[in-house]
């Protein structure tokens, strides 16, 4: 019959008509911003950078500033400087830690190069602001956010960072006790005897 | 396929005025090349596409290369004979001389027909001044054609009978050619007060810059916002 | 016309549908010979039915195309020279955006170029892992296909949001995988980034089982609809010698009939495992390249049923697989694989640095874009727009 494709098409859009009223699979439209989004786990946009305690952030980063990240960083968007004691001795701490996000990609690339789990993937997507380029360069007391806002957003990988690095400082410390015992022995024992001096 | 030797072999034989360098690749891939050079080329083109052993119907890629000339040191071991009763010493010489460098292109091709490739050839320019100039392979594979101009595009390579040679992801009226090695971007780029120092230098050379707050004219901190 | 290339057995020829009553291909346009003047009319850059920043300068006899020529770079970023000056790695996420809509056939490709480049093995989990993606990632760009074609022919929307409506199920996927929508930056060298969960597997489970559903409904909207069949039977018609030789690739040559399918071919991956046809089309028309999309949809659903249930266990990853850091010996390499708009191969010369000396992109876009003058001589513009629809491009692609 002329016109039967057209008609069957029309049964089509008309079922998804009718269905979008009563079946959810129809109607997939969410309603933004008065329902947000439920984002899965490894969502990730924007990283910070994950210090210990929310009282002390920038005394407790996890950041040594070794610029690995920096240089790994594909489109260059990360800016370190290390903090110098008055010695000009390396403090192991970041001075200057700037992203910025007007160029930021998102790429995940700094997370995975980094030894000391000092930077991780954040979930904010609504942050848009006018300032066009001060506000989009993050400085690291913006950055920093505490390790239970990152077991919140990422809870298993919170949770296996947080055990790896709890079973790295107990064998740390298993070493340090060990290295401290076998020093206190030393210094208990009787000095060993003078070896025999070979005769002339 | 018939080994890349064997090949050369058969071509030398076959065409006269060419010569066939065969390549060798260092890498696991074991993907080496033959080396063009002569001419005719073209018609070792079409006995490429048509032998019935071959049949590389296929062009799948045409990628240009930028051959920048660089400094070679060799090191040349010479034997001078020593003083009457001693045994004569080996002395080594350090020459330095420039390696010119050239343009290349190479086409990867394969055959559907036979299931087989790729076959890996190259044509190497003379220099990559004045003659660049080489055959263009479009009659043969239609493939080529928005390949070849692409590589005259990006790198300046003159194909020798493209049907319709002129600039494909540039604008026509552009000057120079990007990919090559020695591309200097033009410095016409608005200025933003971002961390990156050699934006903040490019752009000073054609306009005051206004300072970021807080900003010197320290070099270790140029462009910085943050402090 | 025939196909004198080899068809072995395993191929699925495309369903005979008859030719529409309304046949227009016979009837005369207006058309001004030898008396009219020429038109020249400039389709794009920004245009709805470009897909993306293209132009083509065609010229008209009346409403004849009697010239067009392709304008593109309009989104040229110079991606090759990026990928000089980036590392191995840091250029992966730089070949997501590619092919904007495929990022994980993209990583893919790259992934076995530099693979093939410094010798690295890949674990038995993380092929079959590559191939689900891969798969899933064809079933969503046909899908897109499909809705770009059809809104082309005047659909105005309702199948592209029917297809999207599936679409957005594998791309949640793809998100609670890789943490990313389009932009996964999945692939490594070696294996996968983040190794699929068991919940996730159930999920791409689910998803193929329920996309038979949706093949059927939407097949049943668009297959048999008359004005479809009109619009697109012998429009566009491309030889299959013509094919091979421009280097077209993927559905658009299989679509003119000639078996060339590199999982097939290549055998890359574990795909000679798997059993799947290749579907062939007769006539190299609008419709044939359509109908190929759908039926390689069918059969990459069969091939992810197979994959998720003969997933092994083990790494994902090669640990002694360098990522940051990777220095290949200096040499060079061309790997490439079936992504859904056709052959996408990635050539790198390596110096020995952490840098490539080369780094190429062979996109299939930018190649099958070789024939579309030949396609549209002899159409009207509206043709133009559905050939350019059927030949599947993306501008991230194209223009690199």
């Amino acid at each position: 019959m002329l016109g039967k494709g057209l008609l069957q098409g029309l049964a089509v859009t008309a079922k998804n008509l009718v269905g979008s009223f009563h079946d959810p699979a129809r109607y997939t439209t969410q309603e933004y911003p008065e329902v947000k989004p439920t984002l899965p786990e490894a969502y990730r946009n924007f990283p910070f950078l994950v210090s210990e305690s929310a009282e002390d952030p920038m005394g407790t980063l996890r950041c040594v500033a070794c610029q690995i990240c920096e240089k790994e960083c594909p489109p260059q968007c990360i800016f370190i400087v290390m903090e110098r004691d008055e010695k000009g001795k390396a403090m192991k701490r970041p001075k200057v830690f700037d992203i910025d996000t007007s160029v930021c990609m998102s790429c995940q690339i700094c997370v995975e190069v980094c030894p000391f789990d000092a930077i991780k993937m954040d979930q904010v997507f609504e942050i848009a602001t006018t300032d066009r380029f001060n506000a989009l360069l993050l400085n690291r007391e913006q950055l920093a956010k505490p390790n239970t806002y990152f077991q919140q957003i990422h809870p298993t990988e919170a949770a296996e960072v947080d055990a790896r690095l709890a079973a790295e400082r107990a064998a740390a410390e298993e070493k340090a006790k060990a290295a401290a015992a076998v020093k206190a022995a030393a210094i208990k024992a009787p000095p060993a005897p003078p070896p025999a001096k070979p005769s002339a | 396929m018939e080994a890349l030797e064997v090949l050369r072999e058969r071509l030398c034989a076959r065409f006269s005025g060419i010569e066939v360098a065969l390549i060798p690749n260092a890498s696991p891939s074991g993907q080496s090349s033959l080396l063009l050079s002569g001419s005719g080329l073209r018609e070792v083109a079409y006995f490429l596409r048509d032998d019935p052993a071959l049949r590389l119907d296929q062009c799948s890629n045409v990628t240009g290369v930028d051959w920048p000339e660089r400094e070679v040191v060799d090191t040349v071991k010479e034997t001078q004979p020593g003083a009457p009763g001693e045994a004569p010493t080996i002395v080594e010489r350090k020459i330095k001389r420039t390696e010119p460098g050239c343009l290349e292109v190479v086409y990867h091709l394969y055959s559907i027909a036979l299931r087989q490739g790729p076959l890996v050839l190259r044509l190497r320019t003379g220099n990559r001044t004045d003659a660049v100039t080489v055959p263009s392979f479009t009659p043969v594979w239609r493939s080529c054609e928005f390949q070849e101009r692409e590589v005259f595009d990006l790198f300046g390579v003159v194909f020798e009978g493209h049907p319709d040679l002129r600039r494909i992801l540039m604008w026509d009226a552009f000057k120079d050619h990007p990919m090559r090695k020695d591309y200097v971007e033009p410095d016409d780029y608005e200025w933003e007060p971002t961390p990156h120092g050699d934006v903040l230098a490019k752009a000073r050379k054609h306009y005051p810059v206004p300072m970021a707050p807080g900003a010197t004219d320290d070099p270790a901190t140029a462009g910085k916002i943050s402090e | 016309m025939t196909n004198d290339l080899p068809v072995t057995g395993s191929q699925a020829r495309v369903r005979k549908v008859k030719p529409s009553a309304f046949d227009l291909r016979g009837s005369s346009f207006p058309t001004s010979d030898g008396g009219g003047d020429l038109l020249e009319i400039s389709l794009g850059p920004h245009h709805p039915s470009t897909h993306g920043v293209f132009r083509m300068d065609v010229v008209l006899d009346g409403e004849t195309i009697v010239r067009l020529k392709p304008v593109f770079g309009y989104l040229h970023r110079n991606h090759e020279k990026l990928g000089e000056g980036t590392s191995y790695l840091g250029s992966m996420p730089y070949t997501d955006r590619l092919d904007y809509l495929n990022a994980m056939t993209n990583n893919w490709a790259y992934a076995i170029a530099v693979e093939k480049l410094a010798g690295v093995t890949v674990p038995e989990r993380a092929e079959y892992v590559r191939v689900i993606l891969a798969e899933l990632t064809r079933l969503l760009n046909h899908s897109c296909l499909a809705g770009f074609l059809m809104q082309d022919c005047g659909c105005s929307g309702t199948p592209l949001m029917y297809a999207f409506r599936e679409r957005e199920k594998i791309l949640d996927l793809f998100e609670s995988l890789s943490g990313s929508r389009m932009m996964c930056n999945y692939q490594r060298f070696g294996g996968c980034r983040v190794d699929p969960t068991a919940d996730w597997l159930e999920g791409a489970r689910r998803l193929t089982d329920g996309y038979s559903a949706f093949l059927d409904e939407y097949e049943a909207l668009l297959t048999g609809n008359e004005i479809i069949m009109a619009r697109t039977q012998g429009v566009g018609r491309l030889p299959a010698a013509l094919a091979v030789s421009a280097g077209v690739t993927g559905p658009m040559l299989r679509a003119s009939g000639v078996a060339h399918d590199l999982r097939k071919v290549d055998g890359y991956g574990v795909y000679p495992r798997l059993n799947f046809r290749v579907p062939l089309g007769d006539h190299g028309d609008v419709y044939d390249r359509y109908m190929v999309r759908m039926l390689e949809m069918r059969e990459s659903i069969g091939i992810l049923q197979q994959a998720l249930r003969d997933l092994p266990g083990g790494p994902i990853l090669d640990p002694k697989a360098k990522q940051r850091g990777l220095r290949p010996k200096a040499g060079e390499a061309y790997g490439r694989i079936e992504g859904p708009k056709g052959e996408i191969g990635f050539y790198l010369i390596s110096d020995g640095t952490g840098n490539p000396a080369r780094y190429r992109v062979r996109a299939p876009s930018f190649v099958n874009l070789t024939i579309l003058e030949d396609l549209c001589l002899g159409h009207t513009v509206a043709d133009a727009v559905i050939i350019l629809g059927s030949i599947d491009i993306v501008l991230g692609e194209v223009d690199r």
